[in-house]
């Protein structure tokens, strides 16, 4: 098979090995059900992984978006619960407010680890002040969403292909889109044929603020109720989904279906550890392991592929 | 006249005074909220856990100044595991100190090479490559430590907290070692080849630097330095903690790029890590003092850090 090919397919065989070993495993995880459970938490995970691909393709880093998702949870939680109209409003807040910072950060030519790593604690705080304990009610409507039982195929998937399909299209496709990863390849080059730098980086980040806002959402909608820090795991996670999912911090080189395959390798790696019954003591070392094992295997496929 | 305006803007041009300024002024303020009352002992508290943050924050430093890309975020675990091996082997023994000092840089030496080895001979970006032997060195941490509880030496324990005139040892000792690595980063030919290669890789490369040692040898320094610190850390907080490191992750961070070292590599510095860990303590101490709950206190400690950095931006040469 070409390098290439075989590269492009690496967070998909990855994903198959690990969900075939679960299936060996625990065979009655093959039924509806047993899908539904292994892969609902993948939905907000892939979305969060989906804002960290935005910025990345801009060549940033998001060190902010797990505390960003626990506060749109806290958010609808509380603000859209009980007074929608609020809540809507405060979570538009939040994606403009993503939205400015990109512009900052372009303006100021800042780092971009430094300011999310400040923003960070701000969204942290915010969450803080609205849910000081645990708690709130996701609304009725959310929680039904998330819970969905359409026939055949189980709600989790059918999110994870719809989710990835619209970021493929919208960023691989559209002639916009490769504008955007265009900055991140070269952003002189982008700016020279006449595209606005600032526009693409504000794009990129308040979509990253919307598809944060969805994750918070989403997540929301499954536990039923929030906490401020439940999301903070996700900001390495959502890193470490974007690079196993075929993603590069620079060049603009993302690859949205990616992102969605390494957030769910990354959860199903979780669970496939528990099956496993590994000792709790050593189940976070084991998923440094497990990442390591992938991204050296890439290593080895890029190196066939320069030997030809 | 003129001889002290240009000396003023040539401080102001240093891309560390603003972490100075930033710390003097929320001590101003500290002082003038508290009524003067607790402005020494809020100076050694400064001085003493801001010892902690530039300890980590110097090996942090030399990473980034490595270039995009290159940062260690693997410190919490290893500060933890440093700690852990030290305080069991130790068991309260003071005889036991040096050979628990010793394995506790010998922690850190392991997990420098090892990072290292993930990067270079694995090709993972160090990121990744970092948070995931993070995820490995915590895990060995919990097997090794089980949940007990040992003390440390008393004489360990009382070691950080001692001073001298009012003045902590650990502040004095970090002051030292920063000095010494401010040399080191300035004046060698190790340093420059650090900033050298932060600057463009392949320039330094061609230039005769032996680019992945230099490299291998600023990922073991932040690793042992951060071994130091965990090491110092839970004698002073009276053992081990699994958590003990959680902070230093993003601090050691912030720390690096407040005191003026450039994210993307190429210019580090050192002095400026002193004032932005005083800052930073500092800052928290207000907060406290002026009791506001955690969520205010958090947002404020986001919003004064990111105009901090937009202040400084508009101080940076025009390019």
């Amino acid at each position: 098979m070409e390098p290439r090919v075989l590269r492009a397919l690496m967070p998909a065989l990855s994903l198959a090995v690990i969900l075939a070993a679960i299936f060996y495993l625990r065979p009655n995880t093959v039924s509806y059900f047993g899908l539904n459970l292994l892969l609902n938490l993948a939905v907000p995970l892939s979305l969060a992984t989906l804002a960290q691909m935005f910025i990345i393709t801009v060549n940033d880093l998001d060190l902010s978006i797990g505390a960003y998702v626990g506060l749109t949870a806290g958010i609808g939680a509380t603000l859209l619960q009980d007074t929608p109209v609020l809540g809507v409003a405060a979570l538009i807040g939040c994606v403009v407010a993503y939205g400015a910072l990109g512009a900052l950060i372009h303006w100021r030519r800042l780092p971009s680890i430094v300011v999310t790593l400040g923003m960070s604690f701000v969204w942290l705080g915010l969450a803080v002040i609205l849910l000081p304990t645990p708690g709130g009610t996701a609304p009725e409507w959310l929680r039904s969403l998330m819970t969905m039982k359409p026939e055949l195929i189980p709600f989790p998937i059918i999110a994870l292909v719809v989710v990835a399909g619209i970021a493929h299209v919208g960023l691989m496709w559209s002639p916009y889109g490769a504008v955007l990863r265009g900055v991140g390849g070269n952003a002189r080059a982008v700016q020279r044929a006449g595209w606005s730098l600032l526009k693409a980086k504000v794009t990129m980040y308040a979509l990253a603020g919307l598809a944060g806002a969805l994750a918070g959402l989403a997540l929301l909608g499954l536990s039923g109720a929030a906490d401020a820090r439940f999301a903070l795991p996700y900001t390495l996670l959502s890193i470490a989904g974007v690079i196993l999912g075929g993603g590069e911090f620079v060049g603009g080189r993302v690859s949205p279906i990616g992102a969605v395959i390494g957030a769910a390798t990354l959860l199903l790696a979780g669970s496939l550890l528990t099956f496993l019954k590994l000792p709790p003591d050593w189940q976070i070392g084991a998923q440094g392991a497990i990442l390591i094992i992938v991204l050296a295997l890439r290593v080895l496929v890029d190196r066939g592929g320069r030997r030809r | 006249m003129n001889g002290a305006t240009s000396l003023a803007q040539r401080m102001l041009a240093k891309p560390w005074i603003w972490a100075y300024i930033a710390a003097a002024m929320v001590w101003l303020a500290s002082v003038v909220i508290t009524g003067g009352s607790a402005a020494p002992g809020l100076l050694t508290a400064a001085l003493t856990f801001g010892s902690f943050f530039t300890l980590v924050a110097i090996g942090q430093m030399f990473v980034i100044t490595l270039g995009p890309g290159n940062v260690d975020l693997s410190i919490p675990g290893t500060m933890v595991l440093a700690a852990t091996v030290a305080i069991k082997t130790m068991d309260g023994d003071a005889a036991m100190i040096p050979v628990g000092l010793a394995l506790a840089l010998l922690v850190g030496i392991a997990v420098g090479f090892f990072n290292f080895a993930l990067i270079r001979l694995l090709r993972i970006p160090p990121i990744i490559a970092t948070l995931s032997s993070s995820f490995i060195i915590l895990s060995v941490a919990i097997v090794w430590n089980r949940g007990l509880r040992i003390k440390p030496p008393e004489i360990l324990g009382d070691f950080p907290s001692a001073d001298v005139l009012g003045f902590p040892i650990i502040a004095l000792l970090v002051i030292g070692l920063a000095v010494i690595m401010h040399v080191m980063l300035t004046r060698t030919i190790y340093g420059r080849s650090v900033t050298a290669i932060g600057q463009n890789p392949r320039a330094a490369r061609l230039s005769g630097v032996n680019v992945e040692r230099v490299r291998l040898t600023a990922y073991v320094a932040c690793a042992l330095f951060a071994s130091l610190a965990g090491f110092l850390l839970a004698s002073f907080s009276g053992g081990a903690a699994l958590n003990m490191g959680d902070p230093y992750l993003l601090t050691s961070i912030a720390v690096v790029v407040i005191g003026g070292t450039s994210v993307a590599g190429g210019f580090g510095n050192v002095p400026g890590l002193w004032g932005a860990a005083l800052f930073l303590f500092l800052l928290a101490a207000m907060l406290n003092t002026l009791g506001f709950g955690e969520g205010v206190r958090q947002v404020l400690t986001g919003v004064i850090v990111i105009v901090v950095i937009v202040v400084a931006s508009f101080r940076r040469a025009p390019d």
